[in-house]
């Protein structure tokens, strides 16, 4: 019984099958473990997408809607305010959208489908509270006099414009993120799939 | 080879052999693997009884696990969601469809409650018919009884859980046998329940008690259990002590070092055994109705009782024992006796060191008598067993009366019949039979 | 006299029961045919679903039927729900008590609940027997009542299907009072799917179980297979 200084060939190749059959077992064994800690039925279908009706929605009003427990804003832009993007090119940190916080079709100048109707989450990226409405030009609502209108976001003093583009030298690192979207027709809006759901 | 002293591990000068050696001097790492795997020298001649220890421990784990699944989404809620349902059985619906894979953890934990006890009735029989539990073993098997009492408690406050009609009336009936003791008795109840009758406060306190206090005991137990087995060393089927003899080294001429040699076997008999636990779990997870009972896919209704309400299989031996007292004695219920009785009929084991007075341990040196009176036994407990599932009947209550006094007769009577029985010679050394 | 001995012989039978000792029919369909499924499906929903709940099924789920999230959307919702919601009753619970007495169950694992220890099958029997044993009964609240089911609340949902019968108190059999659309055979076939697809919605992954259960245990032969091998390597140093 004493310990048989080599473990010849027949051993070790018969100890290797039983770990390699018995680890593939384990990995097996693992996958309901695994898959049951991903979203359940009830968290897909509370995360269904929503659709919305901005068939009321006039120009310059915002309206927000809730989408996978998120606050979504849908603005329907005015003229000015979509005058004043090309304007912002050099004091927004990603003036092209670079970075990867919106789907292909929206990253264009407007961030958008459509020009005037912004579809955009109402969450600042930096830590996550929602920015406030500064729509007026000026230094009326408190922001400089040279603001030409966006967000404010009240935690920590990041701004955005009317695209959801982050100001330079910001805390928030991206701009503000555009969700999947799809129209269903001209006034109606489905936030959460990019092409319709079969 | 316990609390024997092994050599620190010495680093063969790789980078995890320095870790290692670094570690090993400040923790009891060589120590235990020698003297509790490498080192432990078991007896050679473990037969088929001798899976079920290691079986037992793979079954808790196993209930562990899929219980912390389940606790991630089961919800212990006796109030009625918009549906009318009772959010708690809900959950558990919610399991079974919505959550991936949750079917599959739900019917492993389902099984492995059952699986458990299978295992552990088998792992005592083992004990009864070698004679562990005697001398040197007495507080190994002390330990087991623990583990089995506390083990019943688990399975009891689990099985409220589902809230179904079978786990809230199964357990309304349980918890009034305690209004049968005396003086405290009502009270008792009612602190038990948190309630007048068994409700959410009941649910929410046995959910607790099922997946921490209990299992936490259980944990305890379990090593305690194992390391007095090891400070003594193990039992075989021949009941010798193995350490009696001795090669030039120390160690028992009988005896192989448990790594590798029982760590392989023991692999053989877990997929033996998950074969027929995967059989049950895929092919028949209600277990034919006992497994998971019928009246428990209905919700609990506390208005309407269920044409009858039974424990769930691994209990009905001891509550065919407390329906078998009729009688009431001494100014108290029968109620309270039965109570007593099904206390005293699993509390019993923890006696039989020193009911057991044969000069022999192992059921293969000893006679007829013995045989017979442990066959008898185990027909009983089987018997008792199945009278626990119908319900009562005149019939019935014969039956499970001659069988208490016999299973009783077993044990009280132990001291006599375990002498006067023939005896043929202990061997000196073990048999491979 | 012969009654007394009739009753005298199948005493014994007392001793077994346990509630139910009324004859029941065995439902002749399988969980695995899929068209009947549908079929029961679309029965379901329009027949039962007025009154029952199915509040842990999703509509979504019934698409392992074969069937498209289109197929579904068309055939088997109502307007509002959406697919991915559930099949929860559109009444309220204590209207309910207030019609029929009792709230009627929710049937998502009914055919699962009405089973035997012993007997996988009972649950469809009763259910294949109960929905074809409703007779008239002028003395109950609804004017129905059932075989096995004695003084039950709920009426018959389906009677235009099967028409509607009398009980006959000597033979305890029931005879035809009005036809209805469908013939006996057809309503009986009816009702086989739509027990079907009780049992299916009572655990829909059924299938997949007993699929994944023959892998598992073919997976674990292969393995005793090596593991064995090995004990028997080492073993033999042992004597």
């Amino acid at each position: 019984m004493s310990n048989q200084g080599k473990v010849d060939c027949g051993r070790r190749r018969l100890v290797v099958a039983t770990a390699a059959v018995g680890g593939a077992g384990a990995v097996g064994a693992l996958v309901p473990f695994v898959s049951s800690l991903l979203p359940s039925e009830r968290a897909k279908a509370a995360g269904a997408p929503v659709e919305v009706d901005i068939s009321k929605l006039e120009v310059g009003q915002m309206v927000t809607v809730e989408w996978r427990g998120k606050p979504v804003w849908i603005i329907n832009r005015t003229k000015e305010m979509l005058e004043t993007l090309p304007k912002l090119a050099d004091a927004v940190a990603d003036p092209k959208s670079e970075k990867n916080q919106q789907p292909a079709y929206a990253q264009n100048e407007t961030r958008s489908i459509k020009p005037e109707v912004l579809v955009v989450v109402g969450i600042c990226t930096h830590l996550g509270c929602s920015p406030s409405n500064k729509f007026k030009k000026g230094a009326d609502e408190g922001m400089g006099s040279d603001w030409l209108g966006g967000f404010l976001c009240p935690c920590h003093g990041s701004t955005f414009d009317f695209a959801g583009r982050v100001f330079k030298a910001k805390p928030a690192p991206t701009n503000l993120e555009v969700p999947p979207h799809v129209y269903l027709s001209d006034t109606r809006i489905l936030i959460g799939e990019d092409k319709k759901g079969a | 080879m316990a609390g024997g002293t092994f050599e620190k591990y010495k680093s063969d000068g790789s980078l995890a052999g320095n870790v290692l050696e670094w570690f090993d001097a400040r923790f009891p790492a060589t120590s235990m693997w020698k003297g509790h795997l490498s080192e432990y020298y078991a007896p050679k001649n473990f037969n088929f009884w001798y899976f079920f220890g290691s079986l037992a421990l793979l079954v808790l784990v196993i209930q562990i696990v899929t219980g912390i699944f389940l606790v991630m989404h089961y919800k212990p809620d006796a109030a009625l969601n918009a549906n009318g349902v009772p959010v708690a059985f809900a959950s558990v619906e919610y399991i079974m469809r919505d959550v991936p894979g949750g079917w599959i953890i739900r019917y492993m934990h389902s099984t492995g409650a059952s699986a458990f006890f299978i295992v552990v009735y088998l792992h005592m029989f083992r004990g009864l018919i070698y004679g562990s539990y005697r001398k040197p073993r007495e507080l190994t098997w002390l330990f087991g009884v623990g583990i089995f009492l506390v083990l019943m408690g688990e399975a009891f406050f689990g099985y409220l859980l589902p809230w179904g009609q079978m786990s809230y009336w199964g357990a309304q009936v349980i918890v009034n046998l305690f209004s049968a003791i005396p003086v405290v008795g009502a009270d008792l109840s009612l602190i038990i329940r948190g309630d007048f009758v068994v409700g959410d406060a009941t649910l929410n306190r046995f959910f607790s008690f099922h997946v921490i206090a209990f299992p936490l005991v259980l944990l305890g137990l379990v090593a305690a259990h194992i390391l007095a087995l090891h400070e003594t060393g193990s039992n075989n089927p021949d009941g010798i002590d193995i350490k009696e003899k001795k090669d030039e080294r120390g160690l028992p001429l009988d005896g192989i070092p448990f790594h590798p040699y029982y760590s392989v076997k023991d692999i053989v008999g877990v997929v033996v055994f998950l074969m027929a636990f995967s059989a049950v779990m895929f092919f028949a997870p209600e277990g034919g109705g006992y497994f998971l009972e019928t009246p428990n896919f209905y919700p609990a209704d506390p208005l309407k009782t269920p044409p009858h309400i039974a424990p769930v299989w691994y209990f009905t031996p001891f509550y065919s024992i407390l329906r078998a007292m009729v009688w009431n004695f001494f100014g108290l219920d029968a109620k309270f006796w039965g109570v007593v009785a099904m206390g005293a009929s699993v509390v019993i084991f923890a006696f039989l060191p020193w009911l057991d007075r044969s000069p022999v341990r192992s059921i293969r040196y000893r006679g007829p008598i013995t045989k017979v009176m442990v066959t008898i036994f185990v027909i009983c407990f089987f018997i008792l067993g199945y009278l626990g599932t119908l319900s009562p009947s005149p019939m019935g209550e014969i039956v499970s009366q001659v069988c208490t006094v016999f299973y009783f007769g077993f044990f009280l009577g132990m001291p006599w019949w375990s002498r006067m029985d023939k005896f043929k010679p202990v061997p000196e050394r073990v048999t491979m039979k | 006299m012969k009654k007394f001995l009739i009753a005298l012989f199948f005493a014994p039978l007392l001793a077994f029961a346990s509630g139910g000792n009324v004859h029941l029919d065995k439902w002749p369909g399988s969980v695995g045919d899929k068209a009947a499924l549908q079929n029961g499906a679309k029965l379901f929903v329009n027949y039962c679903l007025n009154c029952h709940g199915a509040s842990y099924m999703r509509y979504k789920n019934l698409i392992d039927l074969g069937l498209t999230e289109q197929q579904v959307k068309e055939n088997l919702m109502f307007t509002s729900d959406k697919i991915g919601g559930l099949m929860a009753v559109a009444a309220r619970a204590d209207e309910q008590k207030q019609w029929f007495g009792a709230t009627p169950p929710d049937l998502t694992i009914l055919a699962r609940a009405r089973g035997e220890a012993g007997n996988a099958g009972a649950g469809a029997d009763w259910l294949y027997t109960y929905l074809r044993s409703f007779y008239r009964d002028a003395e109950r609240p609804t004017g129905w009542n059932n075989v096995i089911f004695e003084n039950v609340g709920m009426p018959n949902p389906l009677w235009e299907l099967q028409g509607q019968y009398a009980l006959n108190h000597e033979t305890h059999k029931l005879e035809p009072l009005v036809a209805g659309k469908l013939s006996p055979a057809e309503y009986d076939k009816a009702i086989s799917d739509l027990v079907g697809y009780m049992v299916w919605m009572g655990e829909p992954q059924q299938e997949f179980r007993r699929t994944l259960g023959f892998f598992v245990l073919a997976f674990l032969g292969l393995l005793f297979v090596v593991a064995y091998a090995l004990k028997k390597e080492y073993w033999k140093d042992i004597h």
